[in-house]
């Protein structure tokens, strides 16, 4: 009995480090959306491709959307553009993309430049959808069902194994359920 | 001599480049009264930087912080309670950027870990104090001590 009792601690031990180890390879700066399972926030602004165009909430609802935040000073996002040509390419999802605190004709020329990925454009000058979405950096990217509920977010450059490994078996499997 | 000027010189560079990240960032809000100003202050300090690892609103520079400066200002010129703009901050960053979370079902192993440690901690001690007191009662049976004595004794004549 004594000596099951001196076992204790090295057992309580070993269970720390394995608590402890497994944590090691998270990445801090990746954050839970506090936004998941909630509907996308309400909001009224302009296309980037035409300032007179109002788009809405309710424009993100009837299908699966995948919404982009980039912007034009963020260098991550100039990575991950060729990524989101090919999704379009693949035409298993739509995306949007929501330009953020960006400068609206180097926005249009970066598009031009560079090609256009995305059905149309949220230009968000201010920050303000992001804010309510709870954008704190480009890039971003969310999953939005047809119900117009963010599923997921991607923090960070969306490429290849992203795009195989966590969003297209996401976007197929609610495309399936709606 | 020089190497000391320049030494000088290099110091007082370090000390403009010091004063010039401290006054990068001071945003210029007016309050209605104290009591607006005291509750600005104290939630830019117990807000988090969702972006930054570990530095309040008020210290970062990072855009978001400001962004979050500037709606906590405007939610408190509203006239806003400091749990109702936390609540807005959570709703949308999370429960990263508040310092001191909610004690609910994912928080109580923080919130009550260190006392439980602490009064496991106590308990072991206490035990393994009292085990040793016990023990050291005992350490001479009945006829050691009656040899012990004897011996004693025998030293006394001796002497």
């Amino acid at each position: 009995m004594k000596r099951l009792l001196l076992i204790v601690p090295l057992v309580l031990v070993v269970l720390l480090l394995v608590v402890l180890g497994s944590g090691l390879g998270n990445d801090p700066t990746h954050l839970e959306s506090a936004r998941i399972g909630k509907a996308f926030p309400a909001f009224k602004l302009t296309a980037l491709e035409d300032g007179n165009r109002e788009i809405t909430e309710s424009d993100l609802k009837g299908d699966v959307f995948l919404v982009n935040v980039w912007a034009t000073w963020c260098p991550s996002c100039k990575a991950e553009h060729p990524y989101l040509l090919d999704i379009a390419r693949e035409q298993a999802v739509t995306l949007i993309g929501m330009n953020y605190k960006d400068d609206s004709t180097a926005a249009m020329g970066w598009l031009k430049r560079l090609g256009n990925p995305y059905r149309f454009t949220i230009s968000d000058p201010q920050g303000t959808l992001g804010f309510d979405l709870g954008v704190y950096g480009a890039p971003e990217t969310y999953v939005v069902d047809a119900n117009g509920v963010v599923r997921y977010r991607h923090v960070g450059a969306v490429d290849t194994r992203v795009w195989n490994e966590t969003l297209k078996p996401l976007i197929i499997e609610l495309k399936r359920r709606s | 001599m020089m190497v000391k000027f320049i030494s000088a010189r290099v110091f007082l560079c370090i000390l403009f480049l010091v004063s010039a990240c401290v006054q990068a960032d001071i945003d210029v809000y007016e309050f209605k009264d104290e009591a607006q100003h005291a509750q600005y202050q104290q939630l830019a300090k117990e807000l988090r930087c969702p972006k930054c690892q570990n530095q309040n609103i008020a210290d970062s520079n990072a855009p978001i912080a400001k962004d979050m400066r500037h709606q906590v200002y405007q939610m408190t010129l509203e006239g806003k309670s400091s749990s109702e703009i936390v609540a807005f901050m959570v709703d949308r960053f999370g429960e990263f950027v508040v310092y001191t979370p909610r004690f609910d079902f994912s928080t109580w192993l923080l919130w009550l870990g260190p006392a439980v440690i602490g009064i496991l901690g106590v308990l072991v001690v206490v035990l393994m104090a009292r085990r040793k007191v016990e023990s050291s009662d005992s350490i001479l049976s009945a006829e050691e001590s009656e040899k012990l004595k004897k011996i004693l004794a025998e030293d006394e004549t001796i002497s």
